[in-house]
């Protein structure tokens, strides 16, 4: 079984902030981490290889220093590893970044399966996964957060849903976003690290000619959103602290919530 | 394609690296330069007053889409059910339709669901797109992604939206490749740019640390989905409205997925979404047993409970009492955090809720500067006196 897990390289939106005097984005000093969602998609990847015997390729557009969660997948138990990288790729929408990796995709040639996380945390729009899956014609599920099985032409999964959950079997090739599971995702191991860090690991390096694509097509030129503007978001209260012993602080709080008709 | 500084003309004023989105300018020696980050999107040559920015870019031509009208929003159903950010849609369709001077249109798409049409003709449907058989009944992404892409062809709206439901997100961004069309997630701001007369999207990103506003100029229709309870549902009773019926031919071995089952988790007493007073608990309630503390003071208070990811993540509240980036959005009149940091991603889901109170021991979490209201306590010693002292003054106020 072949299976392609694509991921994002991502800063640390947790430690994000914004500089009040600029009101751009701090980005000194925030680690570059693997997004969440994604190293679900690798753990669910690295354990239907355990079970199935598959291989794992892991895909990625980034600029170069995205080539280090390559191997921080291929630590976790990754095969191999396609990194993505060109100026041209840059200021791509979820259009444009969907239309890059499907063209990857078909360049890597034939799978059984694509995993991707179901969100990048610095995006937030879930859009590559599903996007990637029609430009590919595949069938896909979202919000998989459970595998129950998989043979030669079927897999069956379960989909989180607002209030509880579907069962659903799916036809192969087909594209799966993922969110946690059961299992915490593992920790890379330093013997499979060094090996992804050496001159010879199976990771290559593709730029826009490599997966025949015109400048047109990709990056800001082949995007259909544009950002016209960013700010920061207003949401500092004026509050005031309570004070005093439990009781008195409690019964302050009260006669606040009755003040304003709350109870 | 590149974009250059012409220093000379540049006197560091820094109007560029504010207009910047991808923080890719910096002011060195009282000169601006422009680093690896560029996109060369062009932002920062309409920001710069003396012309000093210059791009060998030639701009895109924008298609005439003259023949596209009409402000559609997805009529999300469930089991014959209308789900309510449908509703909230068309609220915000009619605001749209009327500054567009176009009409609002609702596709309702199922098995035997006729019934509802009237209903979102009521709330705001000029028209209603009607696809029924029995093969629609439970949503499936090819099935559902087929028919809009029939729609869309057929119709040419101007406008697409959908709820960020699971089933929103899962069928807005196939439906926008099907019909090649740009789409903006997860949208708190939806308005009609006066001069280009084009749809402006306002999202959080970052985790919600940022707001960005995004535009769609060169692809139709402009697709947004929009996160349920940001938006407002107007009604307009008494409305008529036209019913227009399509079928799509479809076989189970195009859709190639199956439903095997669908199983739910029992309903939470109060449903978030609809619930005046919010108790919600976070990494500081410790474990179930300090989370029960929370659930006593929201029953005192005839409450939703709810909580942040750390709480549904360690099982003491359902999907469904998640609120934040990844959550849900809620909007109550009260909103009481307990042992909740504040993390932005946990804010982005409850900072337009009207008031908020916040308990936690630590004076700076950030939760305390979305605060109406602070306690600098440990909720162990607070949640229970408040629960008490609630409950003594019921039985006073209910005699």
């Amino acid at each position: 079984m072949n299976i392609i897990v694509l991921i994002k390289q991502v800063p640390n939106t947790s430690d994000v902030k914004l500089d009040p005097k600029t009101g751009n984005l701090i980005r000194e000093g925030v680690e570059a981490i693997i997004n969440p969602d994604d190293l679900h998609a690798l753990e669910t990847a690295i354990t239907l290889k355990e079970t199935y015997d598959a291989t794992v390729t892991v895909l990625t557009m980034g600029p170069p220093q995205a080539i280090d969660a390559l191997s921080e997948a291929m630590g976790m138990g990754a095969d191999q590893g396609v990194l993505l990288s060109d100026r041209a790729f840059a200021g791509a929408d979820t259009w444009a970044t969907s239309f890059t990796l499907g063209k990857a995709i078909q360049h890597i040639g034939e799978f059984d399966l694509i995993l991707a996380g179901r969100q990048a945390i610095d995006g937030d729009t879930a859009q590559v996964g599903p996007q990637v899956a029609d430009f590919l014609d595949l069938p896909q599920v979202t919000y998989v957060f459970d595998i129950e099985g998989v043979n030669a032409d079927q897999i069956v999964v379960k989909r989180r849903l607002e209030d509880g959950y579907e069962r659903i079997q799916c036809s192969l090739p087909a594209l799966l976003t993922v969110i946690a599971g059961a299992k915490k995702p593992r920790y890379p191991l330093v013997s499979k690290l060094l090996l992804a860090c050496r001159e010879r690991a199976p990771i290559k390096v593709w730029n826009a000619a490599d997966i025949g694509v015109t400048t047109a097509e990709i990056g800001l030129d082949g995007s259909l959103t544009h950002v016209i503007k960013t700010f920061a978001p207003k949401f500092e209260r004026q509050g005031e602290f309570l004070e005093g012993s439990t009781s008195e602080v409690v019964h302050n709080l009260i006669a606040r919530f009755k003040e304003n008709k709350l109870i | 394609m590149a974009v250059w500084v012409q220093i000379d003309l540049c006197d560091g004023c820094r109007r560029c690296t504010r207009a910047c989105p991808y923080d890719a300018m910096e002011i060195k020696d009282g000169k601006v330069h422009i680093g690896d980050r560029c996109t060369s999107c062009g932002s920062c040559i309409d920001a710069c007053r003396n012309k000093a920015i210059l791009t060998d870019a030639k701009p895109r031509t924008i298609p005439d889409f003259s023949d596209h009208a009409g402000v559609w929003v997805f009529a999300e159903q469930r089991g014959g059910e209308l789900n309510r950010v449908s509703l909230e849609l068309l609220g915000k369709a009619q605001e749209l339709a009327k500054h567009l001077n176009q009409e609002v249109a609702a596709v309702l798409i199922g098995d035997r669901v006729s019934g509802l049409a009237d209903i979102l003709i009521e709330f705001g449907a000029d028209t209603v797109y009607l696809v029924e058989d029995a093969i629609l009944k439970d949503y499936r992404t090819k099935a559902y992604a087929r028919v809009f892409q029939e729609l869309v062809a057929a119709y040419k709206p101007n406008i697409l939206l959908m709820g960020a439901t699971h089933i929103g997100r899962d069928l807005a961004p196939r439906v926008s490749r099907r019909v090649g069309s740009g789409l903006t997630a997860d949208c708190t701001g939806l308005s009609i740019e006066p001069e280009e007369g084009i749809l402006w999207q306002t999202r959080p990103a970052f985790g919600g640390n940022v707001m960005a506003t995004i535009a769609n100029r060169f692809s139709r229709p402009q697709m947004a989905t929009v996160r349920p309870g940001v938006m407002e549902i107007i009604p307009t009773p008494g409305k008529k409205g036209t019913v227009v019926t399509h079928v799509t031919e479809l076989t189970e071995q195009q859709i190639a997925s199956k439903i095997l089952e669908i199983v739910k988790e029992t309903k939470p007493r109060v449903d978030l979404s609809e619930a005046k007073i919010i108790v919600a608990g976070g990494r500081g309630a410790n474990d179930a047993a300090g989370f029960e503390l929370l659930r006593e003071l929201a029953e005192a208070l005839g409450a939703g409970l709810a909580g942040t990811r750390v709480a549904f993540e360690q099982g003491w509240i359902p999907a469904a009492g998640q609120v934040g980036q990844t959550g849900v959005t809620v909007r109550p009149d009260l909103y009481i955090a307990c042992g909740i940091s504040g993390a932005i991603q946990h804010r982005a889901g409850m900072m337009d809720s009207k008031f908020i109170v916040a308990i936690n021991k630590d004076p700076y979490a950030p939760i305390f500067k979305v605060a109406d209201w602070g306690i600098v306590g440990d909720l162990f010693d607070v949640v229970p006196e408040l629960t008490k002292q609630l409950q003594t003054l019921c039985e006073v106020m209910c005699d």
